[in-house]
């Protein structure tokens, strides 16, 4: 940590991809090649590894700890499973948020209607309950 | 080519230009008709003539053609090729929801009873809960959502089929007397067997919709795109 950098490009930061065709997977970066590439393997999200760039991928708060620099696919898979790093990223908010985006899309004509339901519901108890509040404190 | 028609043949029987297009293009109505000739002086049909042998024979004065075209009028080609029905998309099947998009139960939810043999759709609001009657609709004119009633235990009547929905002639009174005098006055009635039928259908539909929570909400209530809806980004 230096500065105010809270996430580095280092061997074993884990990344969002967010261009092409594995948008939307992690991948851990194994090795830098350069100021604007590096090498990214996701054995266990099922991108292939390979040189990308920095400008199409987003860093995570994660980190493989220990991971040795240019580990193979095996290694890296290994150092994966040992810290359950996916089980974490799939903990933050971010991962939910992604989710949860997914699962809205993917509703069914019926589904959002139950949900408009549901919100409906939400707002006749919530609503009247803060207007109380308010009045309380005015 | 400056006596070649015009008009040439596409195929065999139909012309490249309508008889009215030729027309406009001779500019035939620029100039005034000419004047129907005087009749000819009436020429006797046949006239008498003496042979060499001083023997007389009646003969035609005008000789007929020795030849005439084997073919006259070239005969327009019949078409035998008619209209078969669509086939039915397979995310339609007896049971699906669908969210009619035309006509004026545009909006409603209704449920799909059955397909028919022109590739129209048996729909059924059902009538009680959004009012919507047994209708015919076209497939186009329709969403299928991947909600479905379960009609595996319903009986769906034979009789309803295209004829069934068919219009009963009326009588040719239109715009006589009778008809202005006594006309309006009498309302039409909807068949009771009509209403009998609709309430038959409804009740296994009914049934099946009741099993599912909110189902019954979910089809009472007309389907509309909201603020940032976009119908092809949407999965039904």
């Amino acid at each position: 940590m230096s500065g105010s950098f809270q996430r580095q490009v280092e061997v074993g930061r884990v990344v969002l991809i967010n261009y092409g065709a594995d948008a939307g997977k992690l991948a851990v970066i194994v090795d830098i090649l350069d100021h604007s590439r590096a090498l990214i393997d996701g054995p266990t999200t099922g991108v292939k590894r390979q040189a990308h760039a920095y400008r199409r991928m987003t860093l995570t708060p994660l980190v493989v700890k220990d991971l040795p620099r240019g580990a193979g696919a095996t290694a890296v898979k290994k150092y994966l499973e040992k810290n359950e790093t996916i089980a974490a990223w799939n903990k933050t908010a971010w991962a939910q948020k992604l989710a949860n985006r997914v699962q809205r899309k993917n509703l069914s004509d019926f589904d959002r209607f139950k949900l408009m339901k549901l919100k409906s519901q939400r707002r006749a108890i919530v609503g009247p309950a803060t207007a109380a509040l308010k009045k309380q404190q005015a | 080519m400056v006596n070649a028609p015009r008009n040439s043949f596409i195929a065999p029987g139909v012309r490249r230009y309508s008889r009215s297009a030729v027309y406009a293009k001779k500019g035939l109505n620029k100039h005034p008709k000419p004047a129907a000739k005087a009749a000819d002086k009436q020429t006797p049909a046949e006239k008498t003539v003496e042979l060499k042998g001083g023997q007389k024979r009646t003969v035609p004065t005008s000789k007929a053609s020795r030849f005439y075209p084997a073919e006259d009028v070239p005969q327009p080609k019949k078409s035998r090729k008619t209209a078969k029905a669509g086939a039915i998309r397979a995310s339609i099947t007896p049971g699906t929801v669908l969210i009619l998009l035309a006509g004026r139960y545009r909006g409603k939810r209704v449920v799909c009873v059955k397909t028919l043999e022109s590739g129209l759709l048996l729909v059924s609001g059902p009538y009680k809960i959004n009012g919507v009657p047994l209708r015919r609709v076209n497939q186009a004119y329709v969403i299928a959502t991947s909600t479905k009633v379960d009609l595996s235990g319903a009986q769906i009547d034979e009789k309803f089929n295209d004829s069934y929905f068919a219009k009963k002639t009326v009588s040719n009174k239109k715009g006589s007397e009778e008809e202005f005098f006594e006309g309006e006055q009498k309302k039409k009635v909807y068949p009771e067997s009509k209403a009998t039928d609709q309430k038959n259908i409804d009740k296994a539909i009914l049934a099946a919709v009741a099993n599912v929570p909110q189902l019954r909400q979910y089809l009472a209530s007309s389907f509309s795109l909201k603020k940032g809806q976009f119908p092809h980004q949407l999965k039904f």
